[in-house]
């Protein structure tokens, strides 16, 4: 029974790569260069309906009409950078999944850094407080305590 | 020491401020580049009338609704009444587009709904709605006098946003 659950299974994600394929596969190029430059594009720009997807992988309307206009750009002979404005000039660095160093995305690119960098210090303040800890001087009277504790403990075990 | 303790505490109480804050912005709603810009061009067939042309030009000269909006998009259908009620009560022109339909179902859609455009231009092939940076119908955008797209709302119009921002912001345009 759960290996027909497998199969069945199977077959729908089989039928769901399929689609993607042959839904990109519609574009003829005169030349590889930018059948190359077409996929990396589309691989690169994101759908803004469904935004956690590439035109390349969504079915969405408007991703297929970007993978037109992005197809129909390169074969007017548009470079790539141009191909990019366009698209930012409509709907914003948001298209983009790699977006540019900008003020708006500056926490985004350096955040992390800075989050190391805290961990860093955060890190060393421990490690030093930590080693300083253990050679803390006691004062003259806490010494005299100890002492008569292990004195004491000493007594016990003689007896 | 008593102080120090707290600190995961509070690291973590600012890590849930930053993360409410988070949640109570839209994802899906991407800021527009074009507001502050001209309107982009376009000069389309009319839904009602293949004869008749609605170009952008139209909207010179006078603050102007343009409202995008499809037979296919039941969102549409919500906000559509609030349209028809602003186009009886206010002066604004209001245009649409129509956003890769087809003629037949759009014409029905009026027929049914009602018209509140002074006319609406026919995008087919979505085009102009790529100029205009559409991404989800319907999406609404107001220009001024001098064709420059001042407003834009992604989703449907309420009688609230009627209301709170686009009657203001009318009202401000109109005397400038």
């Amino acid at each position: 029974m759960k290996s027909l659950h497998k199969i069945i299974f199977a077959t729908l994600l089989s039928f769901i790569c399929f689609n993607a394929i042959a839904a990109i596969n519609i574009y003829q190029f005169d030349d590889p260069g930018k059948k190359e430059r077409f996929y990396n594009l589309i691989d690169e720009l994101r759908c803004t309906v469904c935004q956690n997807q590439t035109i390349a992988a969504s079915n969405a309307g408007l991703a297929k009409d970007l993978r037109n206009k992005t197809y129909k750009m390169i074969q007017a002979g548009k470079t790539d950078d141009e191909i990019k404005q366009f698209m930012v000039e409509r709907f914003t660095d948001f298209v983009l999944y790699k977006p540019p160093v900008n003020n708006n995305t500056l926490l985004l690119w350096i955040g992390p850094a800075i989050l190391m960098m805290i961990a860093f210090v955060f890190l060393i303040i421990n490690i030093r407080n930590r080693t300083t800890a253990t050679t803390d001087n006691i004062n003259e009277q806490e010494h005299e305590r100890v002492q008569a504790l292990l004195n004491q403990e000493k007594d016990k075990n003689n007896d | 020491m008593k102080v120090r303790a707290l600190v995961p505490l509070f690291a973590f109480l600012a890590l849930v401020a930053l993360l409410g804050y988070g949640l109570t912005r839209d994802p899906k709603e991407i800021p527009s580049p074009l507001i502050g810009k001209a309107a982009p061009q376009f000069d389309l067939p009319a839904v009602l009338n293949s004869e008749q042309k609605v170009s952008s030009n139209n909207f010179l000269g006078k603050v102007t609704i343009f409202n995008v909006w499809a037979s296919w998009c039941s969102a549409c259908r919500d906000e559509h009444p609030i349209l028809v009620e602003f186009a009886k009560q206010h002066k604004t022109p209001i245009y649409g587009l129509n956003y890769k339909d087809t003629r037949s179902e759009a014409i029905r859609w009026l027929q049914v709904f009602g018209n509140p455009y002074i006319a609406s231009a026919y995008d087919v092939s979505g085009n102009t709605g790529i100029d205009w940076g559409v991404y989800g119908v319907p999406e609404t955008f107001i220009t001024d006098k001098k064709g420059i797209i001042r407003f834009k709302q992604i989703g449907p119009v309420t009688e609230q946003i009627v209301t709170s921002k686009i009657l203001p912001l009318i009202q401000k345009l109109e005397n400038e």
